[in-house]
């Protein structure tokens, strides 16, 4: 065996390496306690000078690992127990310290999630870049900065010379990123590692990430090894992709094709789960992969998938199927050409074969297109819910902050009102208005069922606490760790008013309507995956039969194959019970997918609000079509990008007028800035806040904006 | 069935509760056995007092004053002749009461007080800080001798001002814990169920904040005896004719010069018993850590 | 904005010093109930107390004596002893004084000395040695100073006779001699502080340690030694800063025990004498006095903090 390792590393060494990164039959493992469990099994990839690859996955599948692995930066209890890794034609785990400095410094470069804290924030941008240049080039002080100003300018930052002088928490996020990135790419090297570099910013700010990395690609020729879990950001900026489940590479191939024509059954799930462009659920059920992720390390013997794959047979179970070569592609499947025609889980087994059943009954069987949302009045019947000039104002250090400002909508019955909006839009403060959390400014009206209702929840009744519910974002937090699932939902029954043994019984009628099994009930959080904590949440929502849900973000902190079985279970409970709900979230598609009518908030202020398909289609607020631009989906790949100038401006330091002027790309003029638009109807239910006449706002895209200015000082 | 219990969590790993894990990490943690086998022995002396001595700890002999170790006095004798053996087991009983007790009194008191201020916040949490901070500024073995200076000293009242003086510190960290969970939703959602302030702070956040309470409690009680035993050895603590060992050492010191045995074998004893302490409550951070 | 973060940080002294004398104040008058009584003694004629209690003004109402009191201490009047009946303030001095030689000979042989612990068992954390350190400072750190300082005064003044046993030097004597004195009793000062330093020195380097600037720092392509100069310990040490400051200022007062021991004429030493005699001006003027050094001590390590994180210094956006 040594032999042949060596055998193969000389020829590596000697002749002409023409990849960036090759790993061969790794193999990684973490002591946990005192177990060992294996996070990596066989893994081999190679990524040749010049392309991007992508490494796709849910949480838990391995991918940051790798990523640890390539730079040889894995955790003290984690340790290679098995393969090889090559980067930039050097054997990595032989290196002695001397050289792995040498090869750190200028032949890879890792960007990762969360750049503030990438950041040393007691050093200055313009130190911390120079000492790039001073470790791998030798250069000396001035030269240094010069070449750091050089790489700042390179990433579209407008005033290298300021930043360079900043501190990291003085910038914003997006700027961050952009330091870091040009931080790595300094030395151009032969390996760019990103390890979900856009996890957490904003969509616009993400797609100007993306664009970004995407040209740097192309200009400088490194290589990249793109990590995430995003399928349609990953689609964008790579050439090729692999996809990773439990620590094992069960496909790989180019990205376009990988994506249009998947070939093992994982990848075929993951796709069908995530909401398409445009759907909506009257169309049908979101898609969902049955079972779990299995424990790292624990199927030894089969194929990794066969517990969950519907294709499986007895051969799946009992041997492990090894990579299979497709031209180009290569799956790690008995049978990939059996993959796309995996039957689907949505439905129920007789319906297998037939198309998706549409939601809407027969009004929706009648048409072609989406049908109209069910239970819906056409807005004659008075709205369960309803806010006239909600507002916020916190004080920072003595100066206002107006989080939300004049917020006026009305909810009806059965129906979804989707929130979007990016941070500092004000829609997590708007929930905590609506739920009581926060006390709103004078002047703000919120009715429920026609009653007003206390500004606070503790001035609440019974009555009105019941009606008015929220599912959280983070499972994690939204439940009490030292309680039980059923004290946990027990609890909330005291609200509904039932003890004894109608509450014992409703507990087991709401365990059984979030699909919770009775064993559950006496399990801790700590107990449960995190779709299944968000059902204990739901449950405990609907515990009293609200009215309206505020759902915040409910899936966010989901993986995906999670996340369309809990849009499923809330689109159930909806048509069930006929709840409405205010539906916060960033992601468009699972917005759309959800919602009957979409709101559109941007620094506290409501901009849009409609049809949820009028919304998306236009004429729609410029902001929005700025947002929808951004959007990664898959099949959007043509579409070119609006673009925004300039940074979000502070909320301390709102604008005046109207507040998106400094950014948009369709400003009038002056007017923008004296005076705020007032909310124009533009069809159908549907109202837009903009000086621009509605008609004229559907008219042909605008061109690209200039580069980005420098921060506003003092952040 | 697959279709119904889709994305389930896997069995948990054992059937173990988090309560038997802790105890068998507690079992194989050394330095936790050692201390409590430390301050086992102790518990014992004071629980057995002169049922285990093998002379009377509170008998003079005059004729026998300052004697040496031998066999007789394995440990000498004092000025008074009393055996040094025999009161060394016996010392440590009050302040096996005093310092814990004074801890309990404090546990509870700054719980209480940090789940209040960190939970209500606004202008109470305001003041009380300020308070606290103004206290932090005076070394506690200060405060304390200028309480008892003015209360007069006895064992109640060296329970109480410990008890009260260790109050701030302890509801300072409670507080630190109590306000990381205020932020997390599941008050949030105690709240929108109509649930009070009270029953949010002692049904919601108290079980995810007692851990904590509980090892500083452990870790307090390692200073409430060095507390003590300083405090003794000034006057202000227990007082005679308990046969304490901050007492012993604080009537003979002066005789270092030519009597070591008189302080040097109270002084091991005291710092056998904190050191134990100390152990223990390292042994139990260290499994609650988990 | 260093000088607006000097005033601000100042006004918030003073208000936890104006705080701290209403508490020692009320802690002076109200507790012992009735001041002549505690002075005198339970056999004492009820009419000596009403004589003692209008000769000290203790009769007069409460807020009148509070600002009386502070009126005079700010002033530099700290009232007159009951035991010695001459003014206070000339104790205080002297006393404090020699209490903060004593303090910076400690100070600066435990803050080294537990720094370089504490990081030293950051970096090798997890292993046998980091959790002997741990221990060991521990362990140390819970021993009374009584008790080390007896086994020391055994050890190194009765049987080697090295150094003096006690800190009581001759008159007039010069520094170096001075210093001699003083290293028996701060050796237990260092003992019972370098676990309490040498703790939130590892936390803070340990969090440095696993912070991602420093993983960006490693991967750049930096060697070790130059990323924990660089990039850890300024980070790791903003913490420590804190600490040094309660530290100072317990070792500036709250020495009782030492002082008393090696019979040096500390503050602490001077206090605990007043409690005994029940002699309440010089006793709240001491304790008072500690509060301030303390209170001083915690505004330069705020300052220092400040200087050394910039997020500190422009007020957090």
């Amino acid at each position: 065996m040594s032999s042949a390792r060596t055998h193969g590393g000389e020829l590596e060494r000697g002749g002409a390496a023409d990849h960036a990164l090759r790993i061969e039959h790794l193999e990684v493992a973490f002591r946990i306690g005192r177990r060992e469990r294996r996070v990596l099994s066989d893994l081999s990839l190679a990524i040749r000078r010049g392309e991007s690859y992508g490494l796709v996955g849910e949480s838990g599948c391995g991918k940051s690992t790798v990523a640890l692995a390539a730079t040889r930066y894995l955790a003290r209890n984690g340790r290679v127990s098995g393969g090889r890794i090559l980067v930039d034609g050097q054997d990595l785990l032989s290196l002695a310290p001397r050289e792995l400095r040498r090869l750190r410094a200028r032949s890879v470069a890792m960007v990762y999630q969360d750049p503030g804290r990438a950041l040393n924030p007691s050093m200055r941008i313009g130190r911390q870049m120079a000492e790039v240049f001073e470790v791998a080039a030798g250069l000396g002080g001035r030269a240094a900065l010069e070449r750091a100003a050089e790489m700042l300018a390179r990433v579209q930052i407008a005033s290298p010379e300021r930043v360079l002088h900043n501190y990291p928490h003085e910038l914003s996020g997006g700027m961050q990123q952009r330091v870091v990135i040009a931080m790595a790419l300094s030395m151009n090297p032969a390996l760019l590692i990103l390890d979900e570099p856009t996890t957490g910013l904003d969509a616009t700010v993400e797609a100007e990430v993306l664009e970004l990395i995407a040209r740097l690609h192309a200009e400088l020729g490194n290589s990249i090894l793109f990590i995430g879990h995003n399928l349609p950001v990953v689609a964008r900026v790579c050439d090729r992709v692999g996809v990773l489940y439990a620590g094992e590479l069960v496909e790989e191939g180019p990205a376009a094709s990988v994506f249009a024509d998947p070939r093992h059954p994982y990848t075929v799930g993951l796709l069908r789960c995530i909401p398409g462009y445009g759907t909506s659920k009257n169309q049908g059920r979101l898609e969902t992969i049955p079972g779990f992720l299995p424990s790292p390390g624990s199927s030894g013997g089969q194929c990794v998938f066969a517990e969950r794959c519907a294709n499986a047979t007895g051969r799946c179970r009992s041997e492990a199927p090894p990579p299979v070569d497709l031209g180009g592609r290569l799956s790690r499947c008995f049978y990939p050409e059996r993959a796309p025609a995996l039957p689907r889980q949505g439905a129920t087994p007789e319906e297998s074969r037939a198309p998706p059943v549409p939601r809407g009954g027969a009004q929706a069987a009648q048409g072609g297109g989406p049908a109209a949302p069910y239970a819906v009045s056409d807005g004659a019947a008075p709205p369960i819910l309803r806010t006239r000039n909600l507002s916020k104002t916190y004080r920072v250090s003595g100066k206002p902050l107006q989080a939300v400002k004049g917020v006026s909508l009305d909810l009806w019955a059965g129906e979804t009102l989707g929130l979007v909006g990016e941070s500092g839009s004000g829609k997590s403060s708007l929930a905590k208005l609506l739920l009581g959390l926060a006390a709103p400014d004078a002047g703000s009206e919120v009715e429920l069922a026609g009653e007003p209702l206390p500004a606070l929840a503790d001035e609440r009744g019974f009555e009105q606490l019941k009606s008015l519910q929220i599912v959280f974002q983070n499972p994690g937090s939204a439940l009490n760790r030292s309680q039980t699932v059923r004290r946990l939902i027990g609890r909330a029954l005291r609200l509904a008013g039932l003890f004894g043994r109608a509450r014992e019984a409703r507990l087991r009628e709401l365990a059984a309507s979030v699909r919770l099994t009775p064993r559950h009930l006496d399990e801790k959080p700590r107990q449960l995956s995190g779709g299944l904590k968000q059902r204990v949440g739901i449950a405990r929502a609907f515990a009293g039969g609200p009215r309206v849900v505020v759902c915040d973000e409910p899936t966010s902190a989901l993986d995906v194959s999670v996340q369309s079985a809990i849009l499923n279970l809330l689109v159930d409970l909806q048509a069930q019970q006929g709840v409405s709900y205010l539906f916060i979230s960033h992601d468009l598609n699972v917005v759309h997918y959800v919602s009957d009518r979409i709101a559109v908030l941007y620094l506290g202020r409501l901009l849009e609000i409609g049809p949820a398909q009028a919304v998306f289609a236009g004429p729609h607020h410029p902001y929005t079509a700025a947002l929808l631009s951004a959007n990664p989906g898959l099949e959007n790949r043509g579409r070119r990008r609006i673009r925004l100038s300039g940074e979000l401006p502070s909320a301390l330091n709102l604008p005046s007028g109207c507040v998106f002027h400094t950014r948009c790309p369709r400003k009038l003029g002056s007017i923008c800035e004296r005076e705020e638009p007032p909310l124009a109807p533009a069809g159908a239910r549907h109202a837009i806040r903009c000086h621009i006449p509605a008609a004229e706002l559907g008219a042909a895209r605008p061109a690209a904006a200039p580069p980005q200015d420098a921060p506003a000082p003092g952040g | 069935m697959s279709a119904l219990s889709a994305s389930a969590a896997p069995p948990a790993a054992a059937a173990r509760s988090r309560a038997a894990e802790r105890l068998h990490a507690a079992l194989r943690s050394p330095t936790l056995i050692s201390g409590a086998a430390i301050l086992g022995f102790w518990i014992l002396c004071a629980l057995l007092g002169s049922r285990i001595t093998p002379l009377d700890p509170y008998a003079d002999d005059l004729l026998a004053t300052l004697a040496p170790p031998s066999a007789a006095h394995w440990f000498g004798t004092d000025q008074l002749g009393r055996d040094i053996f025999s009161r060394v087991i016996v010392g440590a009983r009050d302040i096996l009461i005093v310092a814990p007790l004074a801890t309990l009194l404090g546990t509870v008191l700054g719980t209480a007080l940090g789940l209040a201020i960190g939970y209500v916040r606004g202008a109470l949490d305001d003041t009380v800080s300020r308070v606290i901070e103004a206290l932090q500024a005076l070394p506690l073995v200060i405060v304390a001798l200028m309480a008892l200076a003015a209360v007069g000293t006895s064992n109640v009242t060296v329970v109480l001002v410990i008890g009260f003086v260790f109050t701030p510190l302890i509801a300072r960290t409670v507080r630190s814990a109590v306000l990381i969970e205020s932020e997390l939703d599941y008050v949030a959602a105690a709240r929108l169920r109509g649930d009070g302030t009270l029953a949010v702070m002692f049904i919601e956040i108290l079980p995810n904040v007692l851990p904590i309470a509980v090892v500083e409690m452990t870790v307090r009680l390692g200073y409430a005896i060095f507390f003590v035993a300083s405090l003794s050895f000034l006057g202000f603590g227990i007082q005679p004719p308990s046969a304490d060992w901050g007492i012993a050492i604080a009537e003979n010191y002066s005789l270092i010069g030519s009597y070591w045995w008189t302080v040097l074998f109270d002084a091991a004893a005291t710092a056998s018993l904190v050191v134990g302490v100390n152990l223990v409550a390292d042994g139990l951070e260290s499994v609650f850590e988990t | 904005m260093i000088a607006r973060f000097l005033v601000k940080r100042a006004l918030l002294s003073l208000i936890t010093l104006a705080i701290l004398s209403v508490v020692v104040f009320l802690g002076g008058q109200l507790l012992p109930g009735d001041v002549g009584r505690a002075v005198l003694g339970p056999l004492a004629d009820a009419r000596a107390v009403a004589v003692f209690n209008h000769q000290v003004g203790a009769d007069r109402p409460l807020w009148i004596q509070y600002w009386d009191w502070i009126a005079h201490f700010l002033t530099g009047d700290m009232g007159e002893s009951f035991t010695f009946r001459a003014p206070v303030a000339p104790f205080i001095g002297a006393a404090l004084l020699n209490s903060l030689k004593l303090a910076a000979l400690a100070f600066v042989l435990v803050v080294p000395l537990g720094i370089a612990g504490g990081v030293w068992a950051a970096m090798r954390v997890g292993r046998w040695s980091d959790r002997a350190l741990v221990l060991l400072g521990q362990t140390l750190g819970v021993v009374p100073e009584f008790i080390s300082s007896i086994v020391l005064i055994l050890v190194f003044g009765v049987w080697l006779r090295w150094l003096p046993m006690s800190a009581d030097w001759p008159e007039g004597a010069g520094g170096l001699t001075q210093l001699r004195y003083l290293i028996l009793p701060s050796v237990p000062l260092v003992l019972v502080f370098f676990g309490y330093v040498a703790r939130v020195a590892r936390l803070g380097t340990i969090e440095a340690l696993d912070a991602d600037y420093t993983r960006t720092a490693i991967l750049k392509g930096l060697s070790m030694p130059t990323v924990i100069r660089r990039h850890v310990l300024r980070n790791a040490l903003l913490p420590t800063i804190t600490v040094t400051a309660s530290l100072l200022g317990y070792l500036a007062g709250g020495l009782v025990v030492i002082e008393t021991l090696f019979h040096y004429r500390g503050i602490g030493a001077l206090i605990y004498s007043a409690a005994r005699a029940k002699d309440f001006p010089m006793l709240e003027a001491g304790v008072l006095t500690v509060g301030a050094v303390y209170a001083l001590a915690s505004v330069a390590a705020d300052l220092l903090s400040a200087a050394l994180d910039p997020r500190l210094r422009s007020g957090r956006t």
